[in-house]
């Protein structure tokens, strides 16, 4: 095995060995477990710069295993896997420390961190993923991996959110292995390639290959919560605010948008789908889901439910920007999939902070919070503002290039689609930021568990992610056009996608 | 080294002889030793069969057609290799089960040596009527398993059980006496071109006579009414030798004859199986929906994993990739609901209930019990990384280029019902259950031996390679 075959493996192996590790260690061994977690975690980052390095120079990392004649698990280290990669085991770390600090007194924390771990790993075997059968394995093992954690607290209500979200990724699961089975048994293989593979089959399968390209987004637009498949996502947030923020940011609906990334672009081709005629309906469905996801985020009072509604819309962008022939809204649609899971994650951080700290769980409740919690708060409007697209954030890059990019392909009802969901982002997120900063706080908060010291509004473990994920939006968009900042890369991505 | 064959046959018949002198106590430690040298000789015999290719046996030197014959291929020796290797973990399990003592262990051991040293016998036997010996041999050791539970319940459903195979291998006699009478042998290598041709009237008689008594054994639906209760009732190592072997051996056969000497009389009946197979994964997977006891709801799902055998059978003879379907789902449902039946019996044995409801709080109590469960559950849906999974690529790869639609609905439409029952208990024994006054210990050897076949179950999915290589015809890479 060379290194360049070992190290996505090993990228794989870093919260795999951790997670199985943490398994089988007693509940008791809070040093230990909390050393591996890091230990593993850290590893992956440092592998992955490794990896960014060699790929930014042209290096080709892959491994290729043969599980039965005809079907090979292959992992493939490439620069759109990187980039879902990076943004995974960066977040990841965050949400360990956060994690840590979150459920120090809770029970069962060996199995939530073992589960932990497997959800990140299957996530990195999602982003590395060489063919659709290997992207199949570790997208049912996400399932699998996140069910004890969305189940984690054991109540009823946590079963009924476990259960939906369960009914809905197996039946999304379900369609998407028809779809792939079928094109693998037309094509012989799934492997993917850039600029697609399928356009050798064209013009004798035509009216097959699209129907299963609507069997293949179906199956991912459970877990991108696409619209009309969206309904376990606000139901799953029963889930500790680290899985949420898994759920939201790091693994799940990143996990169902990606699929859709790989699927138009190394499975069909953007040209081939867009000469089937597949894009548009594509785009219209991302443009529902935004405007619909940002409507009903509106009317929820419960802070948890409105930001999931909020997902269901962001995540959208990313299919928007990949259904819209041409580079400029490719690059847009990619650099919004690290940008959201930046600030949705920081909003989920901050939405725990408050429920943790104050017990405060409803949007009516959050008169004054920002006083009572200021860094918390800043961390929540910086991430909010973000989402609105307002200057200087990472938001307001990703829909520049997204409105850019509908203007090239000349789909301008995109660009209103757009600003019109500005609109509805302000609408439900600033009477939050309102409340919070410029309301007098209540006499006695819902549930005070964590008393005011001085500055420390809350554990360090529970203040820093938060600040440093809402820095991260703010440098993102003063940076956007650094050698390091995830436009770049996205940029590096769209040339070789669009000039092979 | 001598040859291994014979000895796959001798050993268990010997152990189960001394077994049954010894008593229990030291008669399990003889039992789990011999099961242990079988399956390094039954690896020995792969590696033979994989070198050189079939291996044929004129035993006592006569051959056919005056003496016995064996035959030993890629398939036999993969079911042979599949018998020790499940066999192993349940016997340590029932030795820790069974205790030392009680009127239940005492007969396990002789007849589970019976058992096994039948299952080898069928798995190389190369005439017809041999194979009814062995047949009758695994069935009514397999009777006695179940009966020498003692209780009411038990008899009763051993009774219903005796009379299935019974009139299972009634049947198949019948038709090997027809076979015999119209081509004047019974060895299937000389029948295979007596049958080619024009075969008489008679034959095709047998034919269904036989194949009728076989899914009778075989438990598929419509003839599945006796395995819940007989499943369900016995002892739990029992249970798990049944669902997880005992059935294979009857399939075997059934798919032995059908590919080989049948297969030129029963192409056009190819579907009915499948037809039959599709009712038995609805049927079979909705009854453990709804099944209230946790052995019922394991057994129902015997019934359903069954179903998925037979839907390859309209495909094999032109798909390649249904053969290999088909084995990968016999290994791994075999593992996989020895691991879960004996899962089970941990959860009976700590919480004194065997209730679907009575599971609450496992997840605390005996995650690694519940972790061994879910993992073979992760099998019986067909969820990656496993070999049910694999099982499940391929029927729908081979059921989609013959464009055979309905068994790929039935395919995916089982994976979710499968997923139902699995998850009933899974979300049962997440639930946060009253703290008990009771500690039972869970006893670490079942704990671990029904982890050990779960985890062979998924491994299955991942390094499978070598059983596809066993089975596929000799040329091919």
């Amino acid at each position: 095995m060379t290194p360049n075959e070992a190290l996505p493996l090993a990228v794989l192996a870093s919260s795999l060995l951790p997670g199985l590790l943490i398994f089988a260690l007693p509940e008791e061994r809070v040093g230990l477990r909390t050393t591996l977690n890091l230990l593993g975690a850290v590893a992956k980052v440092v592998l992955i710069a490794a990896l960014l390095a060699g790929v930014a120079a042209g290096e080709e990392y892959g491994f290729r295993y043969r599980v039965l004649p005809g079907l090979d698990l292959v992992f493939r280290a490439d620069a759109l896997a990187l980039l879902f990669v990076s943004l995974s085991a960066l977040l990841w770390f965050f949400t360990t420390l956060y994690a840590i600090g979150y459920l120090e007194s809770g029970p069962h924390r060996s199995r939530f961190f073992g589960f932990f771990s497997l959800c990140v790993t299957s996530t990195m075997g999602i982003a590395m993923a060489g063919n659709l059968f290997t992207f199949f394995v570790f997208y049912e093992l996400l399932t699998l991996s996140t069910f004890p954690l969305v189940a984690h607290r054991g109540t009823p209500q946590a079963m009924r959110g476990a259960t939906v979200y369960l009914a809905y990724t197996l039946l999304g699961g379900t369609v998407l292995l028809t779809g792939i089975v079928w094109l693998h048994s037309l094509a012989g293989h799934t492997d993917f390639a850039q600029g697609g593979f399928l356009g050798v089959l064209a013009a004798h399968h035509d009216a097959t290959l699209r129907i299963i390209f609507v069997l293949l987004i179906a199956g991912v637009g459970v877990k991108a919560a696409l619209v009309p498949l969206h309904g376990w996502l606000p139901q799953a947030m029963v889930a500790p605010a680290p899985v949420s923020a898994l759920l939201h940011a790091v693994a799940v609906v990143k996990a169902g948008a990606f699929g859709v990334v790989r699927i138009v672009y190394e499975v069909y081709g953007v040209e081939f789908a867009q000469a089937l005629g597949l894009l548009l309906p594509l785009a219209v469905i991302a443009a529902i889901t935004i405007v619909w996801g940002s409507l009903r985020a509106l009317f929820q009072d419960d802070l948890k439910k409105r930001l999931a509604f909020s997902t269901v819309s962001q995540v959208a962008y990313i299919v928007l920007g990949v259904a819209l022939f041409g580079p400029v809204g490719t690059i847009g649609g990619l650099v919004h999939l690290v940008h959201q899971g930046i600030m949705k994650i920081t909003l989920f951080f901050c939405a725990g902070n408050y429920a943790e700290t104050l017990g405060i769980h409803k949007v009516s409740q959050m008169d004054g919070a920002g006083r009572r919690m200021p860094l918390t708060s800043l961390a929540f409007t910086v991430a909010a503002l973000g989402m609105m697209g307002a200057p200087f954030t990472a938001g307001a890059v990703s829909k520049a290039w997204l409105a850019d990019g509908a203007r090239t392909a000349g789909m301008d009802w995109a660009v209103w689609v757009l600003s019109v969901s500005s609109l509805l982002n302000a609408a439900y997120f600033l009477p939050i930021a309102w409340r919070s900063w410029m309301r007098p706080g209540p006499r006695v908060w819902p549930q005070e568990h964590i008393a005011a010291r001085g500055w420390r509004e809350t554990p360090w473990l529970l203040l820093l992610p938060p600040l440093v994920t809402a820095l991260a939006t703010l440098l993102f968009g003063v940076f956007a056009h650094a050698a390091w900042s995830p436009l770049s890369w996205a940029q590096l991505i769209a040339q070789r996608e669009y000039v092979p | 080294m001598t040859d291994p064959l014979p000895w796959l046959v001798v050993l268990p018949l010997a152990w189960a002889s001394v077994a049954f002198l010894l008593g229990p106590g030291r008669g399990a430690v003889l039992a789990a030793f011999g099961v242990a040298l079988q399956c390094a000789l039954a690896f020995e015999l792969a590696a033979r069969v994989q070198a050189a290719g079939a291996l044929r046996y004129a035993v006592g030197g006569w051959g056919s057609p005056l003496g016995i014959d064996w035959y030993v291929d890629g398939l036999a020796v993969l079911m042979l290799g599949l018998t020790q290797v499940v066999a192993l973990p349940l016997l340590l399990y029932a030795r820790s089960y069974f205790g030392h003592a009680g009127a239940a262990g005492r007969y396990f051991w002789p007849l589970a040596g019976f058992l096994i040293g039948g299952m080898n016998a069928l798995f190389v036997s190369a005439d017809l009527f041999n194979l009814y010996v062995t047949l009758e041999i695994v069935g009514l050791a397999a009777v006695g398993l179940v009966a020498a539970g003692g209780g009411a319940a038990q008899l009763a459903a051993a009774l219903r059980y005796l009379f299935a195979t019974l009139l299972g291998s009634g049947a198949f006699l019948l038709g090997v006496a027809l076979i015999y009478g119209a081509c004047g042998t019974v060895s299937i290598e000389l029948l295979g071109p007596l049958l080619a041709g024009e075969a008489p009237r008679a034959v095709y008689v047998a034919v269904v006579l036989m194949s009728v008594g076989l899914f009778l054994k075989t438990a598929l639906f419509p003839f599945h009414y006796w395995l819940p209760p007989a499943h369900g009732g016995a002892a739990v190592p029992v249970s798990a030798l049944l669902s997880a072997l005992v059935i294979k051996a009857s399939f075997y056969l059934l798919l032995r004859l059908w590919l080989d000497i049948f297969a030129p009389l029963v192409q056009p009946l190819a579907w009915l199986p499948a037809v039959l197979g599709s009712a038995a994964i609805l049927w079979g997977s909705w009854q453990a929906v709804r099944a209230e006891h946790l052995k019922l709801l394991v057994a129902w799902s015997t019934v359903a994993q069954i179903g998925y055998l037979f839907l390859a059978f309209p495909l094999l003879a032109t798909q390649a990739a249904a053969l290999d379907a088909v084995v990968f789902q016999t290994v791994s449902h075999a593992l996989a609901k020895a691991a879960m039946f004996a899962a089970t019996g941990v959860v009976i044995h700590v919480t004194g209930n065997d209730t679907v409801a009575g599971v609450a709080g496992v997840a605390q109590r005996l995650p690694l019990t519940l972790f061994a469960f879910a993992l073979a559950g992760v099998t019986l849906m067909g969820l990656p990384p496993s070999g049910g999974f694999l099982a499940k690529w391929l029927l729908i790869d081979a059921a989609l280029a013959e464009g055979a639609w309905p068994l790929v609905l039935v395919v995916l439409l089982g994976g979710l019902l499968a997923a139902w029952y699995v998850f009933r208990v899974l979300r049962q024994a997440f639930l946060l259950a009253p703290p008990t006054e009771v500690a039972v210990r869970a006893p670490r050897l079942m704990e671990w031996s029904a982890l050990l076949l779960a985890a062979a179950s998924v491994a299955l999915g991942v390094r499978g390679i070598e059983l596809a290589r066993l089975i596929a015809p000799v040329g091919a890479s």
